[in-house]
């Protein structure tokens, strides 16, 4: 993995930084906020924090264009923030009250918004693999030029299902972008103990499919590649892989012993790799942001978290009427 | 302002813990993701990390102590320029307060005394309509032709729809009509194009996906149950799947035991899905046509026996059959006799000998699965005041199972015997032409389960 201090120039502007900088520390901070009323009982079952991957989908999203299409395993809330989801509906989901996303119905793994195209939130490791081709499957048989940003992790990346979509998103050119996050654990399970093939950027090629190794702590590096990726996908070349090298700071879950690693490994990626530090440190030392902005931005950010959670607390539970609704649909679904 | 750290909840089922070492002590500056204790959970030792940035004030619970309720304060957190004094002052902490339980609205419907359900008895078409034989095969075919030349959006895809023309000749001539856009070969990989409809069908499309064989989906079942079925749910009524999932489904002759199992029950219990099950090609096309227009996922459960049986279909232009509607083949007043798919032949088959012998039984089809229409067979048993109920499939947790668990609970005072299930036997499929015979029902069964029911 490539070090935090990378000497490459940045390829945007200073307000695209910024916006990468702040769109970043949403994710962590809302996360860090997610954890906090997880422990206070507020949040319950599974809860898988994103926070050390937040480069990931920042710079993925700023590859994406309206009407792209995203959808992703059960650690999502990164997802959705970064997709322009409000941290509100998000939160009160998570707390499993009326205002959430899926009204409380869905939790933590399971939101969707038809109207920022994301598409869910999968509890079942894979599974969104073969949905995500789908929903490139129904764009290029309407005839749009829209993509898919398919994300799944390395633990997912084992699963026979992925390549039975492999085979036929390359077989049909479906224009699907699949973004595998591999930040190295699947569960409690390293890599190194978990395949006899690492190199997951490898595995397309079998079936024609280009793909690349791309440094995930490093949003510029990841927005690069995501241009690369759309092009390569909206041009009707088919199907592209970016393997995004990531960490995750926290547990798989709430509920994770953390056995199965150093704390001195965490400690060093969070030290030296830190994908929000060094995206500030790119806008102090380019002098294109002082300390006294990055308080700002970080005070606002500060403000729309507590009023998320604010939100999900006050949020009444869902109606018990709710428990028997959106079983069955009378009419015609607005997924599209 | 001080702000109290609380004892966390660190997996789904804490409830409290030991707090087994303190990383921090009271002085110490953390920041937001800080590593402050060492908790000994239900599940196993876990770290405990700083949320806001601050100075330890004070430690309030010393490291070891067992027994730490969740959302007890361990310890005072000072904000930049707040000192040691300002600790005690810190507010209380605000654990999450227990609701009251909701009190249930209605009392249970069990309390009731039981009313005569009204069933939807109107006929399927006009009297007078004119008719025309066709086979099943060519019933389901022309239902999906009708259909796609309808909606631009619905299209079929499963292994040899296309050049081969179907498997079973389902899909017959579609290829030549539509194109291959619309009729779609895939590789043998149920599991990964399952997906990929019900993908398709959160993007707009009108999916068909034929499985060659209902045994085959069992590697597709995830995506069925979990992806299909659950998500307009989990989404909050958001996204549905409009997807029809169909093909061949139980015995056919001698394919042995991986070829030969019938899933009605297994997916009859899914809430989210619809499961059809016709009988006869008019039930076949007009649900068929119902099911690809139908904005919920739906099984439809078809059988090879059945596919070359001819039946009047009415020559109506658009004729669709709505779900949740049995049909009373046969009326009679002596016995019940439920069924539907290929257990119509037998229960059919046994209330004409039966006439014969002077035992009159009415005949129900329930056609579909999910929903079911329970109201037909209560109003029928109300009046024979038995039931027999036929199905293919396995003895145990069966369809027949539940009919006589509704019968029990809507229609005990009605009830002048037992209900009897004719099933398949339990056991996996044998393929000696003898032993397969054996393991499935029979029209000989019902008769004899009729005779049981009326004493006679």
């Amino acid at each position: 993995m490539v070090a935090r201090k990378s000497t490459k120039k940045p390829n945007v502007s200073a307000d695209d930084l910024k916006q990468y900088y702040r769109d970043m520390l949403l994710i962590r901070r809302f996360e860090e906020k997610a954890g906090q009323l997880y422990g206070m009982g507020l949040i319950g079952g599974f809860c898988h924090l994103y926070i050390g991957q937040e480069a990931v989908v920042v710079g993925l999203e700023a590859a994406a264009e309206d009407g792209d299409r995203r959808i992703t395993t059960y650690r999502d809330h990164g997802h959705m923030l970064a997709c322009g989801m409000d941290p509100k509906g998000v939160m009160a989901e998570l707390t499993g009250r009326e205002g959430g996303y899926s009204r409380g119905k869905g939790g933590s793994m399971h939101m969707f918004s038809t109207e920022k195209r994301f598409y869910g939130g999968h509890g079942i490791v894979g599974a969104n693999v073969p949905l995500g081709a789908g929903l490139a499957f129904a764009d290029k048989y309407l005839g749009n030029d829209r993509v898919t940003f398919t994300y799944f992790g390395d633990g997912a990346a084992n699963q026979g299902q992925v390549y039975e979509t492999f085979n036929m998103a390359a077989l049909w050119s479906l224009p699907v972008i699949f973004v595998i996050e591999n930040n190295q654990y699947a569960m409690g399970t390293s890599q190194q103990r978990s395949t006899s093939s690492p190199d997951i950027y490898h595995r397309g090629e079998a079936f024609g499919i280009p793909g690349e190794m791309v440094d995930g702590m490093d949003v510029l590096a990841v927005k690069e590649a995501g241009d690369k990726a759309v092009a390569h996908c909206r041009s009707g070349a088919g199907p592209y892989i970016l393997e995004i090298k990531t960490y995750r700071y926290r547990g798989h879950s709430m509920s994770d012993p953390a056995k199965y690693r150093t704390r001195e490994e965490v400690q060093k990626m969070r030290d030296e790799k830190d994908a929000i530090e060094h995206v500030r440190d790119l806008l102090i030392s380019g002098g294109h942001a002082t300390e006294e902005d990055l308080k700002a931005i970080d005070k606002d950010i500060k403000e729309v978290v507590n009023a998320s959670a604010e939100f999900a607390k006050e949020s009444p539970e869902p109606a018990i009427e709710e428990l028997w609704t959106d079983i069955i649909a009378d009419t015609a679904p607005q997924n599209a | 302002m001080a702000t109290e750290i609380l004892m966390p909840a660190l997996s789904p089922t804490m409830e409290e813990g030991t707090l087994a070492k303190w990383l921090v002590k009271e002085g110490d500056t953390v920041k937001a993701g800080d590593i402050m204790a060492e908790i000994e959970t239900d599940k196993a030792t876990m770290e405990f990390e700083a949320v806001d940035e601050g100075t330890i004030g004070k430690i309030l619970i010393a490291e070891g102590t067992e027994g730490v309720k969740v959302n007890t304060p361990i310890a005072v957190l000072l904000e930049e320029g707040e000192s040691a004094e300002d600790a005690a002052s810190a507010p209380a902490a605000k654990a999450p307060e227990e609701k009251p339980a909701d009190k249930p609205k209605s009392t249970p419907a069990a309390a009731k005394a039981p009313e005569a359900p009204k069933p939807d008895t109107s006929p399927d078409w006009p009297d007078g309509t004119e008719m025309q034989t066709m086979t099943v095969r060519e019933a389901l075919n022309s239902a999906m032709a009708e259909e796609m030349r309808r909606d631009d959006t619905v299209f079929v895809m499963g292994e040899e729809v296309a050049e081969y023309q179907g498997a079973y000749k389902i899909t017959q001539n579609l290829l030549e009509e539509f194109g291959a856009k619309r009729v779609i070969d895939t590789p043998i990989t149920e599991h990964g194009f399952a997906g990929i409809g019900v993908g398709a069908s959160w993007g707009g499309l009108r999916p068909i996906v034929e499985f060659m064989t209902w045994n085959f989906a069992m590697q597709a079942i995830d995506q069925i149950i979990n992806s299909a079925a659950k998500t307009l749910y989990m989404s909050g009524g958001q996204m549905g799947s409009p997807i029809v999932f169909r093909g061949t489904n139980g015995a056919a002759a001698r394919v042995g035991a991986q070829h030969s199992q019938d899933y009605a029950a297994w997916y009859a219990q899914v809430p989210g899905l619809r499961v059809v099950q016709p009988y006869s090609a008019a039930d076949a096309k007009g649900l068929l046509k119902t099911a690809i227009r139908d904005p919920n996922p739906v099984v439809f459960l078809e059988n090879e026996i059945l596919y070359g049986r001819s039946f009047e279909v009415p020559k109506i232009d658009d004729f669709t059959i709505p779900f949740g509607k049995a049909r009373i083949w046969r009326e009679g007043t002596d016995v019940t006799i439920v069924s539907f798919g290929i257990g119509m032949t037998y229960a059919l088959e046994a209330a004409e000998k039966l006439a014969g012998d002077g035992i009159s039984a009415e005949v129900i089809d329930l056609r579909t699965l999910r929903p079911m229409d329970t109201d037909t067979v209560i109003a029928s048993v109300m009046k024979t005041n038995r039931c027999v109920t036929v199905e293919e499939g396995w003895p145990v947790a069966s369809i027949g199972n539940h009919i006589s668990s509704v019968l029990m609970q809507k229609a005990f005072d009605y009830l002048d015997a037992p209900v009897i299930s004719c099933t398949g036997k339990d056991v996996p499929m044998p393929y000696a032409a003898n032993l397969e015979k054996l393991a499935l029902t029979s029209t000989q069964e019902v008769i004899d389960a009729v005779r049981q029911v009326t004493y006679r």
